[in-house]
């Protein structure tokens, strides 16, 4: 067992509110909403028209570029809109909304012939085709991470981790579907041609590691089972490669940069089901917990369906209830819409009552350096905010702010309780603006230039 | 179920944070600091107790009354004044009166902390700062009275003035030390001295508890401590360099100093390497002005002195950057420099 990453922090997990229950089928929702982004990247271009009649996996939005992934029906019915719509993320995005005729009808699946045999090329367009993408929250289109890893990588990992509190999916997911796990990293292991792959779990869930050792030992898998210290982020992508290898993702790289591949446990449990079953992403589960939550419970829902209804399968929140959010209370995203829709990365729905947040009016930094003792990133927020709150672009990017991965463990650890989070996305932005401006105006001169140019020629002419 | 009626806030994520705030850390602190005021009512009488108090009160008052006439909003209950006043009392001698007291904590909280800020924005420890300012009144500041002995709570005190171990050392009179305090009388804090700093055992204990809660970590004092350990024993005054470590370490207040004022977070560096550095620095610092200076005590300058480099430690130490070989950072940063 080992904690390779600096720094990390280790809240109250809140996981024991769910991990025992087993996932319920939420009743069919009356409408979906797909939004046309479910995934970072080019959003797509919906292929269905207001009064068509779609079947569950059918596509209704066609990926329109390489790091992009086409978005499929979840329930069958009708269209009943092309529209923008609420979304997760707090602005509008255009989806496809269709009225559920709980039917489901299923589209015409056509798996593989014969999925063992597959070539590498074959495998990422059956990925893409099927919307799959990274399920653990980044949504990062998995046919692009495959293709851009072939022949570097040696270490294929499968995130189990699942750092974030209150989440339970991908744990109720590996006890309820190791098959469809297992079945996924052979498929990977193939792939990639390694002899092993990794899948890592925290050590507080500790009976999904128990099981998965058992039938991986009785179906002789290719599949190594490291179970990791119970520290946040542990899951987070360059701290489980580093976890996993001791190797360190350089600034501004993707892991395969140091020959790591990461998928999360949806995600691989979604290519097996591709390839073998030819079913596209269209569920996943959803842990609905959190102090405002009446009943928290973990569910089995079809992507699009509004967060009410899954607060409502709950018994509703209560009365108190002052924050809404989809995601991780670490890094998810404070709703304001329950009309937002479940995407392919939404892990959890929690709602707070409490004072989680412990706020304060005024806050102040004390500098007790406990933030540079937990970033995992090697920085030292301390300071990264002084020069944030001064304006100072130039030392904010000496000091690293863009290899800030957002995790929140400054913030969370703060006893001055600063916003340090909401400074450093504000102080990237500002940096990524103002190289935009210098961008916009080299260019600018340099067209100006031309055309002066071309203007003495002419004359000369 | 109708969920406009809820009171939503929309934020920034991380949306939990932890329980401890700027309030829990000086509370704990506090709380590590009381054993050693325990022993300073034993060995000192009720007035030890007293002087705390008022020192103390005195702090939030004037951090109360300052916010409040700016308009600014109450910071009393993060208790760091609080913890300021009982520095105070801590650093002074039993005699002390009152209204000096009440000085230094005018001088801490209003000069040193209130006009720079406030809490976080100080660069040199407010209640240390606060000592050096009360030096002013040297004689009420060095009038020492024997362990063991009861002072009145009011009225004036007798000029009696006896010797504390850092005389002794001062004189290099290690025999005469030795004569008068034993060792562990030095360990246990049967002592003349400032009130909070004769008990090494009982600051000991609270430094534990406060590294064992993880508020402080062993770098400033382990380096600090230890610097002072090695000089005095490299360079012993009298021929028993065992003997005239130990009496160094436990005298005067080093021991209060690196446990709980070198440790301030406002004034030390963010960084375990920066830590070191300071401890280092104030080790240094303390033997300096013990062997060479006029001045029989160091620690109190030391830090002070050490707190004005705290931005340049700071500014100088960069952590390894995640992603970058060590290898691979010394050559770049040769061929930057040809």
């Amino acid at each position: 067992m080992a904690q390779a990453f600096f720094g990390g922090i280790h809240p109250n997990d809140h996981k024991a509110a769910t991990n025992k229950k087993p996932t319920e089928t939420l009743p069919p929702p009356a409408q979906v909403v797909i939004p046309m982004s479910l995934h970072i990247g080019a959003p797509c271009t919906p292929c269905v028209a207001v009064g068509d009649h779609v079947r569950v996996g059918q596509p209704v939005g066609e990926a329109s570029a390489f790091v992009s992934a086409p978005v499929h029906a979840s329930v069958s019915g009708t269209v009943k809109a092309v529209e923008p719509r609420i979304h997760f993320s707090g602005v509008p995005v255009m989806s496809v909304v269709i009225e559920n005729d709980f039917n489901d009808t299923p589209y015409d699946r056509t798996p593989p012939r014969d999925p063992d045999h597959l070539t590498a090329e074959q495998i990422c367009e059956i990925v893409k085709n099927a919307g799959i993408v990274g399920m653990g929250g980044a949504t990062f289109p998995t046919h692009v991470k495959i293709s851009s890893g072939l022949g570097k990588v040696d270490t294929v990992i499968v995130n189990a981790s699942e750092c974030e509190a209150y989440i339970t999916s991908d744990h109720r997911f590996l006890l309820e579907h190791p098959d469809d796990v297992i079945g996924g990293m052979k498929v990977l292991a193939r792939l990639f041609g390694v002899d092993r792959v990794h899948i890592a779990i925290e050590d507080n869930k500790a009976n999904a590691a128990e099981m998965l050792k058992l039938k991986i030992e009785s179906e002789r898998a290719p599949v190594v089972v490291d179970i990791l210290r119970t520290r946040y982020p542990q899951g987070a992508e360059k701290q489980l490669c580093q976890s996993i290898t001791g190797r360190q993702v350089p600034p501004g790289a993707l892991p395969a940069a140091i020959g790591c591949a990461v998928f999360n446990v949806f995600t691989t449990a979604a290519i097996y089901r591709a390839l073998y079953y030819g079913e596209p992403v269209t569920h996943r589960i959803v842990t609905v917990s959190g102090s405002g939550v009446v009943e928290p419970k973990n569910f089995y829902c079809p992507i699009g369906t509004p967060i009410q209804d899954l607060l409502d399968a709950c018994g509703g929140v209560k009365k108190s209830t002052f924050k809404i959010i989809v995601g991780g209370p670490m890094m998810g995203h404070a709703q304001h819409d329950m009309a937002a829709p479940v995407g392919k990365g939404t892990n959890g729905v929690l709602a707070f009552c409490e004072n989680e947040e412990r706020n304060i009016p005024e806050p102040a930094c004390i500098r007790c350096g406990k933030c540079v003792s937990v970033c995992p990133m090697h920085l030292q927020p301390v300071f990264l905010y002084q020069y944030e709150q001064a304006g100072m672009l130039a030392e904010l990017e000496q000091n690293n702010i863009l290899d800030c991965i957002e995790c929140g463990s400054c913030a969370y650890i703060c006893p001055g309780r600063l916003h340090l989070v909401q400074a450093f996305r504000a102080g990237k932005q500002r940096i990524n603006n103002a190289k935009a401006a210098a961008k916009a105006a080299a260019e600018k001169a340099a067209k100006k230039e031309q055309e002066a140019a071309a203007a003495k020629k002419e004359g000369k002419a | 179920m109708n969920y406009k009626e809820l009171n939503l806030i929309g934020s920034s994520s991380p949306h939990i944070r932890t329980k401890v705030g700027a309030g829990h850390i000086m509370g704990e602190v506090i709380i590590a600091l009381l054993p050693a005021l325990g022993f300073a009512i034993y060995n000192f009488g009720p007035r030890a107790l007293v002087n705390t108090l008022v020192s103390m009160l005195g702090c939030c008052a004037f951090e109360w009354a300052y916010r409040a006439l700016l308009k600014k909003s109450n910071t009393v209950f993060d208790f760091s004044a609080a913890l300021t006043g009982m520095l105070i009392a801590f650093v002074c001698p039993v005699t002390i009166p009152y209204w000096i007291l009440l000085a230094g904590d005018f001088f801490a909280i209003v000069i040193v902390k209130q006009l720079f800020g406030g809490v976080g924005k100080n660069f040199l420890n407010p209640a240390l700062a606060a000592r050096a300012f009360m030096l002013s009144w040297a004689g009420e500041m060095s009038t020492w009275v024997a362990p063991r002995t009861q002072t009145a709570l009011f009225g004036a005190v007798d000029a009696v003035t006896y010797p504390t171990p850092m005389a002794y050392l001062h004189e290099n009179n290690l025999e005469g030390l030795m004569n008068t305090y034993s060792l562990p009388d030095m360990l246990v804090g049967f002592i003349g001295g400032s009130i909070g700093e004769v008990s090494a055992l009982l600051l000991i204990l609270g430094g534990a508890w406060l590294i064992f809660r993880r508020i402080i970590t062993w770098h400033i004092p382990v380096s600090y401590i230890g610097t002072v350990a090695v000089l005095t024993f490299l360079f012993p005054r009298g021929n028993d360099p065992l003997t005239w470590m130990l009496y160094n370490v436990l005298g005067g207040g080093l021991i209060l100093g690196a446990l709980f004022m070198a440790t301030d977070y406002v004034t030390s560096p963010v960084s375990h390497t920066g830590h070191v550095i300071f401890g280092i620095g104030c080790g240094l610092i303390t033997v300096f002005i013990r062997y060479f200076g006029g001045y029989s005590e160091g620690v109190c300058y030391a830090i002070l002195m050490m707190n004005l480099t705290v931005w340049i430690i700071d500014k100088n130490i960069h952590p390894h950057r995640f992603g970058v070989p060590k290898a691979q950072k010394a050559p770049k940063k040769e061929a930057e420099g040809k």
